[in-house]
C-alpha cells in the first residue's frame, strides 16, 4: 500500500518534474507588460480596459512555424478584435543571436505583411521568461477577470501548422469562443512544433537558475 | 493473353521497384516513430529531432557525424520535421551536399500533438530535441537543446556514466 502511494506520488513528482519548466500554468494570474509597437508606441493589456481578453502570441519574423501562421494571425485579429478579445504579438527573440529577429527587422516583416495587429518587442526577454514561452508561435489566450489576467489556454493556434484549411482543431478560436461564451475551455493546453526561443546569454542563466 | 500482359506488367514493376536500393530516408507515421523509440537491437540509439530550416539544428549535425564515428557503439536515427514535400528539395539535397551518411526518417505527421508527448513528456515541441536510450536497461535522457561545441561529447559522455 505504501508502496503504491510513493510509486504514484514519485509519477506525479516525475510528471510535474518534467512538464514544468517555470513560466505560467493555465489558470495561473498573468502578468501585465508594457513593451514598444513596431508603430513606436507602448502596448500594454491595462492599456485597454474595455478588452474582455488578449490572444498573446509569442512569434517572430525568422522561424518558417510563425511565418507560416501569420496569415492565421492576421485572421484571428480580424476576426476578435471587435468582439474586445484582440491579439498582441510579441517577438520573444534576443537580436544578436538572430538578427533577423531586430525590432527594425520587426518593422519592415508588419508593413511588408500589412499586420493588422500590435507587434511588440520583449528587449529583454523578461515577459517571455516569466509567461514561460519556449517556441515560437507560442500561445496564451489571456482572459480579463476584474484587474487581473488569467491564462485559459496554452499552446498551438491548430494542429496543422501547414494548411490551415486542413486543420481540424483549432484550439485557440475555441478557447477564446470559450471564454467569450463564458463556458469551460475544453482544450486547456497543446504543445507545437516550432523554433526554440533565442535566448541571451543573461537569460540562459536565468533558466537554467530557475 | 491478358493473363501474360498482366505478368509482364507486373515484372515490370517489379524490376522498377524490388530492386530499387533503400530509400535515403524512410517516411515514417506515427506507428513507425513508436516502433523506431521501441527498437532494441542498439546498444545505445541517439534520436535526434530535427529540421533542414532549424538553424541551430543544422549547425549541431556535424557532432552527430563525430559521434558515430567515435562511438561505433552508438546507433543514430536522424527524424526530420520537415514537411513531406520538402523531402526530395530539401532533406534529400542537404544530407548529399553535407555527405551526411546516418539513417534518416521523416516524420511525416502534422498534428504533432498525437506524437510530442509519446517522445517525451517534457519536450515542449522546439527542435533541436534528442532522446539518448539504452534500450538493455531502458535507461533513457531526453535533451530539448542545442549542443553548443562539443557539448554533444560531452552529455553523451555523462549519460553512459550515469
Amino acid at each position: 500500500m505504501l508502496k503504491t502511494i510513493t510509486t504514484i506520488l514519485v509519477s506525479i513528482l516525475l510528471i510535474s518534474g518534467g512538464a514544468d519548466k517555470g513560466g505560467y500554468s493555465v489558470g495561473d494570474k498573468a502578468m501585465d507588460f508594457n513593451l514598444k509597437n513596431v508603430d513606436g508606441s507602448m502596448i500594454s493589456m491595462a492599456g485597454n480596459p474595455d478588452n474582455k481578453g488578449y490572444i498573446v502570441i509569442f512569434t517572430c519574423n525568422t522561424c518558417p512555424y510563425s511565418v507560416a501562421y501569420e496569415d492565421r494571425i492576421i485572421d484571428l485579429q480580424t476576426k476578435y478584435a471587435s468582439k474586445g478579445f484582440p491579439v498582441i504579438a510579441i517577438n520573444p527573440n534576443d537580436p544578436i543571436v538572430k538578427p533577423g529577429d531586430s525590432f527594425e527587422e520587426m518593422q519592415v516583416r508588419a508593413k511588408e505583411k500589412k499586420f493588422n495587429f500590435p507587434y511588440v518587442f520583449d528587449s529583454t526577454q523578461e515577459i517571455t521568461l516569466a509567461y514561460g514561452a519556449t517556441n515560437t508561435p507560442h500561445v496564451y489566450v489571456v482572459e480579463k477577470v476584474s484587474s487581473d489576467y488569467i491564462i485559459r489556454y496554452i499552446g498551438a493556434i491548430d494542429n496543422n501548422s501547414k494548411d490551415a484549411s486542413a486543420a481540424t482543431k483549432k484550439y485557440v478560436e475555441s478557447a477564446v469562443d470559450a471564454v467569450l461564451a463564458g463556458k469551460e475551455v475544453a482544450t486547456t493546453s497543446t504543445k507545437a512544433i516550432g523554433c526554440t526561443i533565442k535566448w541571451s546569454e543573461a537569460s540562459k542563466k536565468k533558466r537554467q537558475e530557475g | 493473353m491478358r493473363f501474360y500482359k498482366l505478368l509482364f506488367l507486373s515484372f515490370l514493376v517489379c524490376v522498377s521497384s524490388c530492386s530499387e536500393p533503400k530509400e535515403r530516408v524512410e517516411v515514417i507515421k506515427i506507428e513507425g516513430l513508436q516502433n523506431l523509440i521501441a527498437e532494441d537491437n542498439h546498444q545505445v540509439h541517439l534520436i535526434n529531432f530535427w529540421a533542414t530550416w532549424c538553424k541551430p539544428c543544422v549547425k549541431e549535425m556535424p557532432q552527430f557525424v563525430d559521434l558515430a564515428e567515435n562511438h561505433p557503439e552508438v546507433s543514430i536515427s536522424l527524424v526530420s520535421l520537415d514537411y513531406l514535400e520538402n523531402l526530395d528539395d530539401k532533406v534529400i539535397p542537404y544530407l548529399d551536399k553535407k555527405e551526411i551518411k546516418l539513417r534518416t526518417l521523416l516524420m511525416d505527421e502534422i498534428d504533432y500533438n498525437l506524437w510530442i508527448d509519446m517522445v517525451d513528456p517534457s519536450w515542449s515541441g522546439a527542435i533541436p530535441a534528442t532522446l539518448i536510450i539504452e534500450p538493455a536497461t531502458g535507461k533513457r535522457i531526453f535533451l530539448e537543446k542545442e549542443f553548443e561545441n562539443g557539448e554533444l561529447e560531452e552529455d553523451f559522455q555523462k549519460f553512459t556514466n550515469s
